[in-house]
């Protein structure tokens, strides 16, 4: 690893509230936008001549298309309570990182144009003229956020400062000062189909690559089948499965779950992402052209059920979004709802989390475990922000909570969680969430990882833990990449089904 | 009738106008607004009851607040629990006769006004001592606590230190609501009290106060955590959905 070009902050036994420093982070720049993905997603990609006049209006616009926004605007009173709250002010010390003043980069223009005090006492407000360095600032604070809604759950109303990052990347957008690595992977998935660029063919010699990896390693042909119709399940998954470290080895473990309940499944090549970074920039109307894919490939392939692979994000959209915007789901009584429902196995939620899946079969006793098999790892869970504040799994609230850790204590000897105030809804983010996984923010990313790290080296010294298992395929990434700067290998980093796929006995065919 | 008497009676019109108007248009305007998409924040209930319940702890208990910061927590409720009881107290210079309530909280709501000011103080205190606060304090969120403060002054003072002409305050409040004004007290902390709050209410509809409405519009805090079995779609997604199939 080469030397890092800043300082890696130390491991504490809890993570301190640190005393802030203006500017700490003010140098961060993510790389902008280029034409080609910039075009391709109907932006401008360099700063437009009338930036100003363009950005108001599509402020004004967001304000009422968006309840949360408008509300969020007016809301905060400063009382504080967010201020300690982010993991990226905790890891920076910049003041701007604090969840209410990353949103007073916006909130102080919307004071300025859009509420009275602000046009008529502009400095007993906050309020402030929108300046080409207000766009700048913007641009590396909304770039210091992954909307890991941590802020909302401590804010006395529900302020969730994702909403005003999202809106701050699309008016960033509107006026040509898009971010790289998230107009790339969106530029990917519209002509590709994922966000890693895979093409069909390569997907197929991957998968039956895999295939026979799995029958030399256990003697039993454990298949990945692809775009095969009339298939029952359709598995939608984070394209890193297919061949990020250690991404792949949950992939593995889907399949041989499948194989084991004896499920007829399939993968699609149309729809081989199950991420969604139209999330990150707070544009509907991506976020849903990108998750419409699933809903036509479960069209044409006829599939009953949909289940999603490991991923935050992407569960997050499938579980609270996909219903609104493709109509996988239930509930929607207009044709374009009923024309899927009419397709789907009504018995099951639509759409699944894989854990979901695998916790029911568990439960009914149909899969088999040798959990020895877990003994050298010492796992913990780290829930995954998306998952935690904004998903569920099962009935209850918090089944998010409790269903992927039932799962590692089905198939694993030894867990132990990690301190509370870190985990369950009060879980620290990764630090590379919503489109901040790029090389150029690596120092955004290692800092932000501090929180997660402290507690994690806590009952990694206590408890002798050595693994942590996600549901994410953003953390996975994340924390192979930061781990090493805490002195963490990276292979104590895996998924909840890299552990299933350990235990679980195979029947020879 | 002196014209004090009727700059006051000016004021109170306006004041209680701009308070019920502006109040009435942003409620309209945040309820219009629709809100696209389900993003309660999670572990949320699963019925509309269990969305009243949460909301309920948020309001009465800022269970939030609570989870977050405890000294915030502690000064907030103080100033907040404080203000109700005292407000509630005030109701008695609106209404005649005196209900049995009116009369029993009346001791409580006079007392009640060392708590609010003393939950405003450490409110205050924080934003000059805890250097994140500061760092986010805007003259305005100064302004706001130090009206407020003198409010809460100039109203004890007529408690415990020089009581004003009751009978007659109330003659004034009652005379403005039966559009049969009489003349008001001359105190000058009364005066000043009537004019700060006046000056309160007509500030509200345009500023942080807004977050007594707001939070009852907060998506994260008001949504039914049930996506999976109902389809939301605001209207404006519906005719996108229209247009492109």
């Amino acid at each position: 690893m080469a030397g890092p070009k800043f300082e890696v902050p130390k491991m504490s036994e809890y993570t301190d509230v640190p005393k802030i420093k203006e500017g700490a982070m003010a140098h961060v720049k993510s790389f902008p936008a280029a034409e080609a993905s910039q075009t391709s997603l109907g932006f401008p990609w360099k700063l437009t001549d009338d930036w100003h006049d363009r950005a108001i209006n599509r402020m004004g616009e967001l304000l009422v298309k968006y309840r949360g926004l408008r509300v969020f605007m007016d809301a905060c009173v400063h009382c504080g309570a967010c201020t300690d709250k982010c993991h990226y002010f905790l890891g920076t010390a910049d003041p701007k990182n604090m969840p209410v003043a990353r949103q007073d980069l916006m909130r102080k223009v919307y004071r300025r144009y859009f509420t009275l005090p602000g046009k008529l006492v502009p400095w007993l407000v906050g309020a402030e003229d929108l300046t080409k360095e207000t766009l700048d600032d913007w641009y590396s604070y909304y770039h210091q956020c992954s909307e890991c809604r941590r802020c909302s759950v401590y804010c006395p109303y529900g302020i969730d400062t994702a909403e005003i990052t999202m809106a701050g990347r699309e008016i960033l957008n509107t006026v040509g000062m898009g971010q790289k690595y998230t107009s790339e992977i969106i530029a990917k998935v519209f002509k590709i189909g994922n966000n890693l660029g895979l093409p069909g063919p390569a997907l197929e010699d991957t998968l039956l690559g895999l295939e026979e990896d799995i029958e030399a390693d256990t003697g039993v042909a454990v298949k990945m089948p692809l775009n095969v119709k009339g298939a029952e399940i359709l598995l939608v998954t984070p394209s890193a499965d297919f061949f990020s470290e250690p991404h792949v080895e949950s992939l593995i473990g889907y399949a041989k779950v499948f194989h084991a309940a004896g499920a007829s499944w399939t993968l699609s090549s149309y729809a081989s992402e199950a991420g969604n970074f139209g999330l990150f920039n707070g544009n509907y109307e991506t976020m849903r052209k990108v998750a419409m894919r699933i809903r036509d490939a479960a069209l044409e392939l006829g599939v009953k059920r949909i289940i999603v692979g490991e991923c935050g994000h992407a569960w997050r959209i499938a579980y609270a979004f996909w219903n609104t915007l493709t109509g996988i789901g239930y509930g929607g009584n207009d044709p374009f709802s009923i024309e899927l429902q009419k397709q789907l196995d009504p018995r099951f939620k639509q759409p699944s989390h894989i854990c979901e899946y695998t916790w029911d079969l568990i439960q009914r006793g149909v899969l088999k475990f040798d959990k020895s098999l877990n003994d050298d790892r010492v796992i913990t869970f780290h829930d995954s922000c998306n998952v935690a504040r904004g998903s569920r799994m099962g009935d209850e609230p918090g089944g998010q909570f409790t269903i992927p850790r039932n799962i590692i204590r089905a198939v694993a000897n030894n867990f132990y969680d990690m301190a509370p105030e870190t985990i369950g809804e009060a879980t620290f983010c990764c630090g590379g969430g919503a489109g901040i996984l790029t090389d150029d923010l690596i120092e955004v990313r290692v800092k932000g990882a501090l929180p997660r790290m402290n507690a994690y080296n806590a009952v990694a010294q206590e408890k002798g833990v050595n693994f942590m298992a996600l549901i994410c395929a953003i953390c996975k990434a994340q924390f192979t990449k930061v781990v090493p700067y805490y002195g963490f290998d990276m292979s104590q980093i895996g998924g909840v089904h890299q552990l299933v796929s350990t235990a679980i006995k195979l029947e020879q065919d | 009738m002196s014209s004090l008497t009727v700059f006051y009676i000016g004021l109170f019109y306006f004041a209680t106008f701009v308070l019920v108007a502006g109040l009435t248009y942003r409620i309209y305007e945040y309820w219009k607004v629709p809100a696209p998409l389900n993003i309660p924040t999670t572990p949320a209930p699963t019925t509309r009851i269990g969305v009243s319940f949460r909301m309920f702890r948020e309001v009465a208990l800022f269970e939030s607040l609570f989870k977050s910061n405890k000294w915030i927590w502690v000064f907030g409720y103080m100033f907040h629990i404080g203000l109700a009881l005292v407000l509630l107290r005030h109701v008695r210079y609106f209404s005649e006769p005196l209900c049995s309530f009116l009369v029993f909280i009346q001791p409580f709501g006079k007392y009640a006004s060392f708590v609010m000011v003393a939950g405003l103080a450490g409110l205050w205190a924080r934003r000059f001592l805890v250097d994140r606060v500061r760092y986010i304090s805007t003259p305005s969120d100064h302004l706001i606590l130090a009206l407020l403060i003198a409010i809460g002054l100039s109203g004890m003072s007529m408690t415990f230190v020089a009581h004003t002409d009751i009978v007659n305050l109330k003659g004034f409040v009652r005379g403005m609501m039966m559009l049969n004004f009489q003349p008001l007290p001359t105190d000058a902390n009364l005066l000043v009290h009537l004019f700060l709050v006046a000056l309160l209410m007509i500030v509200f509809p345009v500023s942080k106060l807004l977050h007594a409405p707001g939070v009852f519009f907060s998506p994260t805090r008001n949504q039914v955590d049930n996506p999976r079995e109902k389809r939301h779609l605001a209207p404006w997604a519906a005719a996108l959905e229209r247009d492109n199939g």
